[in-house]
Protein backbone atom coordinates (compact mmCIF):
# COMPACT_ATOMS: atom_id res chain seq x y z
CA UNK A 1 0.00 0.00 0.00
CA UNK A 2 1.32 3.59 -1.07
CA UNK A 3 2.26 5.57 1.79
CA UNK A 4 0.23 8.44 1.05
CA UNK A 5 2.02 12.03 1.98
CA UNK A 6 0.80 15.10 3.45
CA UNK A 7 0.32 16.61 -0.04
CA UNK A 8 -1.10 13.99 -1.91
CA UNK A 9 -3.82 13.08 0.97
CA UNK A 10 -4.63 16.78 1.09
CA UNK A 11 -5.18 17.15 -2.99
CA UNK A 12 -7.13 13.49 -2.92
CA UNK A 13 -9.46 14.95 0.07
CA UNK A 14 -10.05 18.15 -2.53
CA UNK A 15 -10.30 16.15 -5.67
CA UNK A 16 -13.36 14.27 -3.37
CA UNK A 17 -14.65 17.40 -2.84
CA UNK A 18 -14.90 18.19 -6.51
CA UNK A 19 -13.39 16.62 -9.26
CA UNK A 20 -13.06 19.03 -11.37
CA UNK A 21 -10.23 21.50 -9.50
CA UNK A 22 -7.14 21.61 -11.92
CA UNK A 23 -3.82 21.58 -10.64
CA UNK A 24 -3.68 25.02 -10.85
CA UNK A 25 -6.39 25.50 -8.32
CA UNK A 26 -5.49 23.02 -5.95
CA UNK A 27 -2.04 24.21 -6.17
CA UNK A 28 -2.92 27.76 -4.92
CA UNK A 29 -5.53 26.63 -2.07
CA UNK A 30 -2.56 24.01 -0.81
CA UNK A 31 0.30 26.80 -1.35
CA UNK A 32 2.01 24.64 -3.15
CA UNK A 33 3.80 24.96 -6.18
CA UNK A 34 1.51 23.74 -9.70
CA UNK A 35 4.30 21.09 -10.89
CA UNK A 36 4.55 19.20 -7.21
CA UNK A 37 0.69 19.06 -7.80
CA UNK A 38 0.65 17.40 -11.30
CA UNK A 39 3.43 15.35 -10.37
CA UNK A 40 1.62 13.81 -7.12
CA UNK A 41 -1.58 13.52 -8.88
CA UNK A 42 0.07 11.79 -12.22
CA UNK A 43 2.21 9.61 -9.90
CA UNK A 44 -1.35 8.66 -7.74
CA UNK A 45 -3.45 7.53 -11.67
CA UNK A 46 -0.46 5.26 -12.12
CA UNK A 47 -0.49 3.88 -8.87
CA UNK A 48 -4.24 3.13 -8.97
CA UNK A 49 -4.93 5.79 -5.80
CA UNK A 50 -7.08 7.64 -7.94
CA UNK A 51 -9.04 4.85 -9.45
CA UNK A 52 -10.98 7.19 -11.70
CA UNK A 53 -12.96 10.55 -11.81
CA UNK A 54 -16.43 10.25 -11.18
CA UNK A 55 -19.58 11.73 -11.11
CA UNK A 56 -22.48 11.51 -8.00
CA UNK A 57 -25.87 11.27 -9.62
CA UNK A 58 -28.83 11.10 -7.83
CA UNK A 59 -31.02 8.66 -10.63
CA UNK A 60 -33.95 9.60 -8.85
CA UNK A 61 -33.75 12.77 -10.17
CA UNK A 62 -33.28 11.69 -14.09
CA UNK A 63 -36.57 10.03 -15.47
CA UNK A 64 -34.60 6.61 -15.73
CA UNK A 65 -35.54 3.37 -14.47
CA UNK A 66 -33.22 1.76 -12.39
CA UNK A 67 -33.50 0.10 -8.74
CA UNK A 68 -30.24 -0.78 -6.58
CA UNK A 69 -30.25 -3.72 -4.45
CA UNK A 70 -28.00 -4.53 -1.56
CA UNK A 71 -27.13 -8.30 -1.52
CA UNK A 72 -26.01 -9.77 1.78
CA UNK A 73 -23.62 -13.52 0.28
CA UNK A 74 -22.46 -15.85 2.32
CA UNK A 75 -19.65 -17.98 0.69
CA UNK A 76 -17.66 -20.86 2.08
CA UNK A 77 -14.30 -20.01 1.38
CA UNK A 78 -11.91 -21.83 -1.20
CA UNK A 79 -8.66 -23.47 0.07
CA UNK A 80 -5.42 -21.23 -0.53
CA UNK A 81 -7.45 -18.58 -2.00
CA UNK A 82 -9.86 -17.61 0.59
CA UNK A 83 -12.88 -15.11 -0.36
CA UNK A 84 -10.57 -14.24 -3.70
CA UNK A 85 -11.72 -15.99 -6.40
CA UNK A 86 -15.17 -16.03 -5.06
CA UNK A 87 -15.12 -12.15 -5.28
CA UNK A 88 -13.69 -11.63 -8.69
CA UNK A 89 -16.19 -14.17 -10.07
CA UNK A 90 -19.14 -12.07 -8.89
CA UNK A 91 -17.58 -8.33 -9.42
CA UNK A 92 -16.92 -9.34 -12.87
CA UNK A 93 -20.25 -9.02 -13.83
CA UNK A 94 -20.88 -5.67 -15.30
CA UNK A 95 -24.34 -5.29 -13.26
CA UNK A 96 -22.72 -5.40 -9.91
CA UNK A 97 -21.51 -1.99 -9.10
CA UNK A 98 -19.49 -2.30 -5.93
CA UNK A 99 -18.22 -5.69 -3.60
CA UNK A 100 -17.50 -5.69 -0.20
CA UNK A 101 -16.00 -8.38 2.01
CA UNK A 102 -17.20 -7.79 5.49
CA UNK A 103 -16.81 -8.77 9.11
CA UNK A 104 -20.24 -10.11 10.62
CA UNK A 105 -23.34 -11.55 9.57
CA UNK A 106 -22.38 -12.12 6.46
CA UNK A 107 -19.23 -12.45 3.75
CA UNK A 108 -19.92 -10.34 0.59
CA UNK A 109 -22.19 -7.34 0.56
CA UNK A 110 -22.95 -6.68 -3.25
CA UNK A 111 -23.92 -4.07 -4.33
CA UNK A 112 -26.15 -4.61 -7.69
CA UNK A 113 -28.43 -2.67 -9.88
CA UNK A 114 -30.81 -3.32 -12.83
CA UNK A 115 -33.08 -1.04 -14.88
CA UNK A 116 -36.44 -3.34 -12.74
CA UNK A 117 -37.02 -5.47 -9.61
CA UNK A 118 -37.27 -8.63 -12.32
CA UNK A 119 -33.78 -7.77 -13.45
CA UNK A 120 -32.06 -7.54 -10.09
CA UNK A 121 -33.78 -10.86 -8.84
CA UNK A 122 -32.67 -12.77 -11.98
CA UNK A 123 -29.16 -11.89 -11.12
CA UNK A 124 -29.33 -12.98 -8.10
CA UNK A 125 -31.68 -16.30 -8.37
CA UNK A 126 -29.34 -17.23 -12.02
CA UNK A 127 -25.60 -15.85 -11.54
CA UNK A 128 -25.37 -15.30 -8.00
CA UNK A 129 -26.96 -18.36 -6.20
CA UNK A 130 -25.97 -21.21 -8.30
CA UNK A 131 -22.40 -20.67 -7.88
CA UNK A 132 -20.80 -23.67 -5.58
CA UNK A 133 -19.76 -21.73 -2.85
CA UNK A 134 -22.23 -19.31 -2.64
CA UNK A 135 -24.36 -20.45 1.08
CA UNK A 136 -27.18 -17.86 0.95
CA UNK A 137 -27.97 -14.36 -0.24
CA UNK A 138 -29.78 -11.86 1.19
CA UNK A 139 -31.45 -9.06 -0.92
CA UNK A 140 -32.35 -5.91 0.33
CA UNK A 141 -33.64 -3.01 -2.26
CA UNK A 142 -33.02 0.46 -2.22
CA UNK A 143 -35.92 2.17 -1.64
CA UNK A 144 -34.17 5.66 -1.37
CA UNK A 145 -30.70 7.51 -1.51
CA UNK A 146 -30.26 10.00 1.39
CA UNK A 147 -26.32 10.43 1.21
CA UNK A 148 -23.48 9.13 -0.54
CA UNK A 149 -19.65 9.56 -0.58
CA UNK A 150 -20.47 12.07 1.89
CA UNK A 151 -23.06 14.07 -0.54
CA UNK A 152 -26.29 14.82 0.69
CA UNK A 153 -28.87 14.15 -1.83
CA UNK A 154 -31.84 16.21 -0.68
CA UNK A 155 -29.83 18.90 1.48
CA UNK A 156 -30.80 22.16 0.31
CA UNK A 157 -29.54 24.05 2.92
CA UNK A 158 -28.49 27.70 1.11
CA UNK A 159 -26.43 30.05 2.58
CA UNK A 160 -28.99 32.28 4.38
CA UNK A 161 -26.25 34.45 5.92
CA UNK A 162 -26.88 38.19 6.09
CA UNK A 163 -25.43 39.36 2.58
CA UNK A 164 -22.47 41.85 4.56
CA UNK A 165 -22.28 41.45 8.40
CA UNK A 166 -19.71 42.73 10.84
CA UNK B 1 -18.49 57.88 14.13
CA UNK B 2 -19.54 60.65 16.23
CA UNK B 3 -21.70 63.66 14.43
CA UNK B 4 -24.54 66.20 15.42
CA UNK B 5 -27.96 65.68 16.24
CA UNK B 6 -29.18 62.95 13.50
CA UNK B 7 -31.78 64.17 11.55
CA UNK B 8 -34.96 62.94 11.68
CA UNK B 9 -37.93 63.43 9.27
CA UNK B 10 -41.86 63.26 10.01
CA UNK B 11 -43.83 65.08 12.62
CA UNK B 12 -43.91 61.83 15.07
CA UNK B 13 -40.14 61.54 14.75
CA UNK B 14 -39.28 65.39 15.74
CA UNK B 15 -41.46 65.27 18.72
CA UNK B 16 -39.92 61.79 19.92
CA UNK B 17 -36.52 62.61 19.11
CA UNK B 18 -36.66 64.68 21.99
CA UNK B 19 -36.75 61.69 24.51
CA UNK B 20 -33.70 60.10 23.33
CA UNK B 21 -30.76 59.99 25.33
CA UNK B 22 -28.95 62.06 23.32
CA UNK B 23 -25.68 59.68 23.74
CA UNK B 24 -27.93 57.30 21.83
CA UNK B 25 -28.53 60.26 19.43
CA UNK B 26 -24.95 60.62 18.50
CA UNK B 27 -24.41 57.59 17.61
CA UNK B 28 -24.52 56.91 13.53
CA UNK B 29 -26.17 53.67 11.85
CA UNK B 30 -22.85 51.30 10.97
CA UNK B 31 -21.80 51.89 7.97
CA UNK B 32 -21.94 48.35 7.51
CA UNK B 33 -25.59 48.85 7.80
CA UNK B 34 -25.99 51.08 5.06
CA UNK B 35 -24.23 48.91 2.75
CA UNK B 36 -26.39 45.63 3.93
CA UNK B 37 -29.43 47.80 2.87
CA UNK B 38 -27.55 48.33 -0.34
CA UNK B 39 -26.99 44.79 -1.22
CA UNK B 40 -30.44 43.24 0.48
CA UNK B 41 -33.35 42.47 -1.73
CA UNK B 42 -30.81 41.99 -4.76
CA UNK B 43 -30.41 38.83 -6.48
CA UNK B 44 -27.65 36.80 -7.76
CA UNK B 45 -24.95 38.99 -5.62
CA UNK B 46 -22.17 37.09 -4.39
CA UNK B 47 -20.90 37.87 -1.28
CA UNK B 48 -17.45 38.42 0.25
CA UNK B 49 -19.25 41.08 2.88
CA UNK B 50 -20.09 38.38 5.76
CA UNK B 51 -18.16 38.41 9.03
CA UNK B 52 -19.36 34.83 9.81
CA UNK B 53 -17.96 31.25 8.68
CA UNK B 54 -20.49 29.68 5.87
CA UNK B 55 -20.18 26.31 7.78
CA UNK B 56 -23.20 25.52 9.52
CA UNK B 57 -22.74 24.81 13.41
CA UNK B 58 -21.60 20.71 13.46
CA UNK B 59 -23.75 18.83 13.94
CA UNK B 60 -22.82 16.75 17.24
CA UNK B 61 -22.86 20.60 18.75
CA UNK B 62 -26.68 21.19 17.05
CA UNK B 63 -27.47 17.52 18.27
CA UNK B 64 -26.45 18.08 21.58
CA UNK B 65 -28.41 21.61 22.10
CA UNK B 66 -31.55 19.34 20.56
CA UNK B 67 -31.01 16.58 23.06
CA UNK B 68 -31.28 19.04 26.13
CA UNK B 69 -34.05 20.52 24.92
CA UNK B 70 -35.97 17.09 24.77
CA UNK B 71 -34.55 16.20 28.15
CA UNK B 72 -35.84 19.63 29.52
CA UNK B 73 -33.04 21.76 30.36
CA UNK B 74 -34.68 24.88 29.64
CA UNK B 75 -34.10 27.16 32.57
CA UNK B 76 -32.26 29.09 33.57
CA UNK B 77 -28.22 29.01 34.64
CA UNK B 78 -26.36 30.31 37.38
CA UNK B 79 -25.80 34.23 36.05
CA UNK B 80 -21.85 33.20 35.36
CA UNK B 81 -23.04 30.45 33.43
CA UNK B 82 -23.26 26.72 34.02
CA UNK B 83 -20.10 25.45 36.20
CA UNK B 84 -19.31 22.93 33.64
CA UNK B 85 -18.88 25.40 30.91
CA UNK B 86 -17.42 27.24 32.93
CA UNK B 87 -14.77 24.55 34.10
CA UNK B 88 -14.65 23.84 29.98
CA UNK B 89 -14.00 27.15 29.28
CA UNK B 90 -10.50 27.33 31.58
CA UNK B 91 -9.30 24.15 30.49
CA UNK B 92 -9.73 24.82 27.17
CA UNK B 93 -7.84 28.05 27.97
CA UNK B 94 -5.74 26.35 29.68
CA UNK B 95 -4.61 23.89 26.90
CA UNK B 96 -4.57 26.46 23.79
CA UNK B 97 -3.06 29.44 24.99
CA UNK B 98 -1.42 28.37 28.46
CA UNK B 99 -3.69 30.85 30.54
CA UNK B 100 -4.73 29.87 34.05
CA UNK B 101 -8.38 31.12 35.06
CA UNK B 102 -10.38 30.27 38.09
CA UNK B 103 -13.93 28.80 36.81
CA UNK B 104 -15.15 30.01 40.23
CA UNK B 105 -14.64 33.65 40.09
CA UNK B 106 -12.77 34.96 37.14
CA UNK B 107 -14.95 33.42 34.01
CA UNK B 108 -18.64 34.58 33.06
CA UNK B 109 -20.58 33.30 30.03
CA UNK B 110 -22.37 36.43 28.21
CA UNK B 111 -24.46 36.46 25.48
CA UNK B 112 -22.19 36.75 22.78
CA UNK B 113 -18.66 37.99 22.84
CA UNK B 114 -20.50 41.70 22.14
CA UNK B 115 -21.81 41.69 25.63
CA UNK B 116 -18.59 40.81 27.17
CA UNK B 117 -17.44 44.14 25.63
CA UNK B 118 -19.90 45.88 26.68
CA UNK B 119 -20.05 44.52 30.32
CA UNK B 120 -16.57 45.34 30.48
CA UNK B 121 -16.87 48.90 29.30
CA UNK B 122 -19.78 49.39 31.24
CA UNK B 123 -17.77 48.18 34.42
CA UNK B 124 -14.73 50.53 33.95
CA UNK B 125 -16.17 53.76 32.10
CA UNK B 126 -16.57 56.55 34.19
CA UNK B 127 -18.03 59.67 32.07
CA UNK B 128 -14.72 61.56 30.15
CA UNK B 129 -12.80 58.57 30.38
CA UNK B 130 -10.68 57.85 26.73
CA UNK B 131 -10.60 54.60 25.21
CA UNK B 132 -7.78 53.46 23.05
CA UNK B 133 -8.91 51.62 19.96
CA UNK B 134 -6.32 50.49 17.03
CA UNK B 135 -8.31 51.14 14.09
CA UNK B 136 -9.46 49.89 11.76
CA UNK B 137 -11.68 47.19 13.88
CA UNK B 138 -14.62 45.74 14.30
CA UNK B 139 -17.40 48.40 13.92
CA UNK B 140 -18.88 48.61 18.10
CA UNK B 141 -15.83 49.29 20.21
CA UNK B 142 -16.13 53.05 19.07
CA UNK B 143 -20.04 53.60 19.34
CA UNK B 144 -20.43 51.17 22.49
CA UNK B 145 -17.43 53.35 24.07
CA UNK B 146 -19.90 56.33 23.85
CA UNK B 147 -23.07 54.83 24.70
CA UNK B 148 -21.13 54.03 27.64
CA UNK B 149 -19.72 57.62 28.66
CA UNK B 150 -16.66 57.13 27.44
CA UNK B 151 -14.63 58.89 24.60
CA UNK B 152 -13.50 56.53 21.92
CA UNK B 153 -9.46 57.76 20.89
CA UNK B 154 -8.72 55.89 17.61
CA UNK B 155 -5.27 54.69 16.88
CA UNK B 156 -4.68 54.45 13.28
CA UNK B 157 -2.76 51.75 12.30
CA UNK B 158 -1.20 51.06 8.35
CA UNK B 159 -0.59 48.60 5.98
CA UNK B 160 3.19 49.01 5.72
CA UNK B 161 2.72 47.75 9.11
CA UNK B 162 0.96 44.94 7.75
CA UNK B 163 -1.81 46.67 10.35
CA UNK B 164 -0.38 45.83 13.51
CA UNK B 165 -0.51 48.17 16.79
CA UNK B 166 3.17 49.97 17.80
CA UNK B 167 4.13 50.70 20.79
CA UNK B 168 5.04 54.41 19.50
CA UNK B 169 0.98 54.63 18.11
CA UNK B 170 -0.45 53.47 21.05
CA UNK B 171 1.67 56.01 23.23
CA UNK B 172 1.06 58.92 20.92
CA UNK B 173 -2.37 59.07 21.45
CA UNK B 174 -1.83 58.73 25.51
CA UNK B 175 -3.33 61.24 27.99
CA UNK B 176 -4.16 61.74 31.70
CA UNK B 177 -7.83 60.47 30.67
CA UNK B 178 -6.66 57.85 29.06
CA UNK B 179 -7.89 54.42 31.17
CA UNK B 180 -8.69 51.85 28.42
CA UNK B 181 -7.55 49.66 25.19
CA UNK B 182 -9.35 47.68 23.74
CA UNK B 183 -7.17 45.23 21.47
CA UNK B 184 -8.37 42.83 19.14
CA UNK B 185 -6.10 40.08 17.38
CA UNK B 186 -6.44 38.22 15.21
CA UNK B 187 -8.01 41.49 13.81
CA UNK B 188 -11.55 41.67 11.93
CA UNK B 189 -11.08 43.71 9.28
CA UNK B 190 -7.57 43.12 8.69
CA UNK B 191 -6.49 39.80 9.59
CA UNK B 192 -3.01 40.96 11.21
CA UNK B 193 -2.16 39.35 14.28
CA UNK B 194 0.49 40.17 16.62
CA UNK B 195 3.36 38.15 18.10
CA UNK B 196 5.13 37.92 20.81
CA UNK B 197 7.90 40.14 19.91
CA UNK B 198 4.70 42.80 18.68
CA UNK B 199 2.85 42.24 22.26
CA UNK B 200 5.90 43.09 24.41
CA UNK B 201 6.27 46.55 24.11
CA UNK B 202 2.87 47.41 23.99
CA UNK B 203 2.90 45.36 27.29
CA UNK B 204 5.36 48.13 28.66
CA UNK B 205 3.52 51.10 27.62
CA UNK B 206 0.29 49.88 29.34
CA UNK B 207 1.91 49.24 32.37
CA UNK B 208 3.77 52.35 32.12
CA UNK B 209 0.59 54.64 31.72
CA UNK B 210 -1.64 51.96 33.70
CA UNK B 211 -4.40 50.87 31.21
CA UNK B 212 -6.80 48.24 31.81
CA UNK B 213 -6.76 46.24 28.61
CA UNK B 214 -9.83 44.48 27.05
CA UNK B 215 -8.59 41.68 24.24
CA UNK B 216 -11.29 40.60 22.20
CA UNK B 217 -9.63 37.19 21.10
CA UNK B 218 -12.50 35.77 19.03
CA UNK B 219 -10.42 34.52 15.98
CA UNK B 220 -7.58 33.57 18.05
CA UNK B 221 -8.70 29.92 17.05
CA UNK B 222 -8.34 31.37 13.40
CA UNK B 223 -4.59 31.64 12.59
CA UNK B 224 -2.30 30.62 9.63
CA UNK B 225 1.11 29.77 10.42
CA UNK B 226 1.77 30.88 13.44
CA UNK B 227 -0.32 30.22 16.82
CA UNK B 228 -2.22 33.27 18.61
CA UNK B 229 -0.30 34.84 21.50
CA UNK B 230 -2.55 35.87 23.82
CA UNK B 231 -2.20 39.72 25.09
CA UNK B 232 -2.86 37.98 28.07
CA UNK B 233 0.13 35.69 28.31
CA UNK B 234 2.58 38.85 28.64
CA UNK B 235 4.00 39.21 31.98
CA UNK B 236 2.09 41.22 34.32
CA UNK B 237 -0.57 41.68 32.20
CA UNK B 238 -3.16 39.18 33.41
CA UNK B 239 -4.59 41.42 36.06
CA UNK B 240 -4.96 44.15 34.09
CA UNK B 241 -6.95 42.96 31.14
CA UNK B 242 -10.03 41.32 30.99
CA UNK B 243 -9.88 38.25 27.92
CA UNK B 244 -13.06 38.39 25.95
CA UNK B 245 -13.91 35.33 23.46
CA UNK B 246 -16.65 33.08 22.05
CA UNK B 247 -17.96 30.29 20.35
CA UNK B 248 -19.23 31.99 16.95
CA UNK B 249 -16.06 31.94 15.08
CA UNK B 250 -14.41 28.93 15.96
CA UNK B 251 -17.05 27.05 16.09
CA UNK B 252 -19.29 28.53 13.63
CA UNK B 253 -21.58 29.36 15.98
CA UNK B 254 -22.70 33.30 15.36
CA UNK B 255 -26.19 32.83 16.15
CA UNK B 256 -25.80 30.98 19.23
CA UNK B 257 -24.65 34.41 20.56
CA UNK B 258 -22.60 32.52 23.32
CA UNK B 259 -19.27 34.36 24.28
CA UNK B 260 -17.15 34.91 27.64
CA UNK B 261 -15.00 36.96 29.69
CA UNK B 262 -12.40 36.22 31.87
CA UNK B 263 -10.20 37.98 34.17
CA UNK B 264 -9.71 39.57 37.35
CA UNK B 265 -12.33 38.47 39.97
CA UNK B 266 -13.10 41.98 41.45
CA UNK B 267 -13.51 42.62 37.49
CA UNK B 268 -15.50 39.88 37.09
CA UNK B 269 -17.56 40.34 39.68
CA UNK B 270 -18.48 44.08 38.63
CA UNK B 271 -19.45 42.81 35.06
CA UNK B 272 -21.53 40.27 36.36
CA UNK B 273 -23.66 42.55 38.50
CA UNK B 274 -24.40 44.42 34.95
CA UNK B 275 -25.29 41.13 33.59
CA UNK B 276 -27.38 39.60 35.82
CA UNK B 277 -29.74 42.69 36.16
CA UNK B 278 -29.69 42.94 32.18
CA UNK B 279 -30.02 39.61 30.72
CA UNK B 280 -29.51 37.13 33.93
CA UNK B 281 -28.22 34.79 32.01
CA UNK B 282 -26.68 33.52 28.74
CA UNK B 283 -29.29 31.05 27.14
CA UNK B 284 -29.13 27.89 28.63
CA UNK B 285 -29.33 25.64 25.61
CA UNK B 286 -26.44 28.09 23.92
CA UNK B 287 -24.47 26.99 27.24
CA UNK B 288 -24.88 23.16 26.28
CA UNK B 289 -24.18 23.28 22.57
CA UNK B 290 -21.29 25.66 23.97
CA UNK B 291 -19.68 22.80 26.25
CA UNK B 292 -20.59 20.09 23.58
CA UNK B 293 -18.33 22.42 20.77
CA UNK B 294 -15.58 22.77 23.51
CA UNK B 295 -15.33 19.01 25.10
CA UNK B 296 -15.39 17.35 21.46
CA UNK B 297 -15.24 19.83 18.27
CA UNK B 298 -11.59 20.24 18.12
CA UNK B 299 -10.78 17.82 14.75
CA UNK B 300 -13.89 19.37 13.12
CA UNK B 301 -12.77 23.10 13.88
CA UNK B 302 -9.22 21.79 12.70
CA UNK B 303 -10.99 20.84 9.78
CA UNK B 304 -13.25 24.36 9.05
CA UNK B 305 -9.66 26.11 10.11
CA UNK B 306 -7.77 24.02 7.25
CA UNK B 307 -10.78 25.13 4.43
CA UNK B 308 -9.96 29.00 5.25
CA UNK B 309 -6.51 28.83 4.94
CA UNK B 310 -7.05 27.35 1.21
CA UNK B 311 -9.61 30.03 0.52
CA UNK B 312 -7.19 32.77 1.70
CA UNK B 313 -3.85 31.36 -0.70
CA UNK B 314 -6.74 31.68 -3.27
CA UNK B 315 -7.90 35.09 -2.13
CA UNK B 316 -4.79 36.66 -1.98
CA UNK B 317 -3.11 35.47 -5.19
CA UNK B 318 -6.15 35.89 -6.71
CA UNK B 319 -6.68 39.91 -5.19
CA UNK B 320 -2.96 40.49 -6.38
CA UNK B 321 -3.51 39.00 -10.29
CA UNK B 322 -6.47 41.70 -10.38
CA UNK B 323 -4.05 44.36 -9.65
CA UNK B 324 -4.89 45.02 -6.20
CA UNK B 325 -2.08 45.27 -3.56
CA UNK B 326 -2.70 43.00 -0.81
CA UNK B 327 -0.61 41.83 2.22
CA UNK B 328 -0.87 38.18 3.75
CA UNK B 329 -3.84 38.21 6.12
CA UNK B 330 -2.54 35.98 8.81
CA UNK B 331 -5.72 35.36 10.87
CA UNK B 332 -9.44 35.64 11.11
CA UNK B 333 -11.27 35.22 7.16
CA UNK B 334 -10.91 38.48 5.91
CA UNK B 335 -8.20 40.02 3.29
CA UNK B 336 -8.08 43.68 2.95
CA UNK B 337 -6.15 44.55 -0.15
CA UNK B 338 -5.81 48.24 -1.10
CA UNK B 339 -7.96 49.94 -3.80
CA UNK B 340 -6.08 53.57 -3.36
CA UNK B 341 -4.25 53.08 -6.87
CA UNK B 342 -7.71 52.58 -8.90
CA UNK B 343 -8.26 56.30 -7.84
CA UNK B 344 -11.41 55.56 -5.94
CA UNK B 345 -12.73 55.72 -2.39
CA UNK B 346 -13.03 52.77 -0.76
CA UNK B 347 -17.38 53.60 -0.80
CA UNK B 348 -17.01 54.18 -4.62
CA UNK B 349 -15.03 51.03 -5.18
CA UNK B 350 -17.36 49.05 -3.06
CA UNK B 351 -20.73 50.81 -4.54
CA UNK B 352 -19.23 49.79 -8.29
CA UNK B 353 -18.47 46.67 -7.70
CA UNK B 354 -22.03 46.03 -6.09
CA UNK B 355 -23.84 47.47 -8.63
CA UNK B 356 -21.82 46.88 -11.76
CA UNK B 357 -20.41 43.22 -10.83
CA UNK B 358 -22.91 41.96 -8.15
CA UNK B 359 -20.12 41.03 -5.39
CA UNK B 360 -20.77 42.92 -1.91
CA UNK B 361 -17.42 43.80 0.07
CA UNK B 362 -16.97 46.16 2.70
CA UNK B 363 -15.82 49.37 2.22
CA UNK B 364 -12.55 49.51 4.34
CA UNK B 365 -14.08 53.46 5.89
CA UNK B 366 -16.44 52.02 7.93
CA UNK B 367 -13.67 49.84 10.21
CA UNK B 368 -12.47 53.38 11.12
CA UNK B 369 -9.02 55.20 11.17
CA UNK B 370 -6.94 53.73 8.05
CA UNK B 371 -9.43 52.09 6.86
CA UNK B 372 -10.14 54.06 3.85
CA UNK B 373 -8.49 53.20 0.53
CA UNK B 374 -9.12 49.21 1.65
CA UNK B 375 -11.67 46.77 0.89
CA UNK B 376 -12.90 43.92 3.67
CA UNK B 377 -12.92 40.62 1.99
CA UNK B 378 -14.42 37.98 3.37
CA UNK B 379 -13.14 34.24 2.45
CA UNK B 380 -15.60 32.75 4.03
CA UNK B 381 -17.38 31.78 1.20
CA UNK B 382 -17.14 28.51 -1.37
CA UNK B 383 -13.77 28.31 -3.31
CA UNK B 384 -16.48 28.70 -6.86
CA UNK B 385 -17.82 31.50 -5.11
CA UNK B 386 -14.39 33.12 -4.24
CA UNK B 387 -13.17 32.68 -7.85
CA UNK B 388 -16.20 34.05 -9.80
CA UNK B 389 -15.87 37.49 -7.18
CA UNK B 390 -12.29 37.21 -8.11
CA UNK B 391 -12.73 37.78 -11.78
CA UNK B 392 -15.76 40.55 -11.23
CA UNK B 393 -13.09 42.31 -9.33
CA UNK B 394 -10.74 42.08 -11.65
CA UNK B 395 -12.96 43.37 -14.23
CA UNK B 396 -13.80 46.25 -12.50
CA UNK B 397 -9.90 46.89 -11.30
CA UNK B 398 -9.65 46.35 -15.40
CA UNK B 399 -12.59 49.11 -16.35
CA UNK B 400 -11.27 51.27 -13.97
CA UNK B 401 -8.12 51.49 -15.49
CA UNK B 402 -9.23 52.06 -19.10
CA UNK B 403 -11.59 55.10 -17.92
CA UNK B 404 -8.47 56.31 -16.18
CA UNK B 405 -6.40 56.03 -19.65
CA UNK B 406 -9.07 57.60 -22.01
CA UNK B 407 -9.37 60.75 -19.12
CA UNK B 408 -5.71 61.12 -19.36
Amino acid sequence: MEQVNELKRKVLELLKEDARRTPELLATLLGAEEEEVKTAIEQMEKDHVIVKYATVVNWDKVDDERVTALIEVQITPERGRGFEGIAERIYLYPQVKSVYLMSGAYDLLVEVEGRNLREVANFVSEKLSPIDSVLSTKTNFTLKKYKQDGIIFEDHEEDNRLMISP
Amino acid sequence: MITNKTQLSGEQSKSMSSYLSPLVQQIQPSGIRRFFDMAAGSKDIISLGVGEPDFKTPWHVREACVYSLERGFTGYTSNAGMPELREGIANYLHTRFNLDYDPANQIITTVGGSEAIDLALRALISPGDEILIPEPCYISYSPITSIGGGIPVGIETFGKDRFKLTAEGLEAKITPRSKILILCYPSNPTGAIMSREDWEPIAKVVEKHDLIVISDEIYAELTYGSNHVSFVSLPGMMDRTILVSGFSKAFAMTGWRMGYACGHPELISAMLKIHQYTVMCAPSMGQVAALEALTNGMEEKDRMVDSYNQRRRLIVKGLREAGLECHEPQGAFYAFPSIAGTGLTSDEFAKRLLREFRVAAVPGSVFGLGGEGYLRCSYATSVSQLNEALERIGALVALLKNERENKA
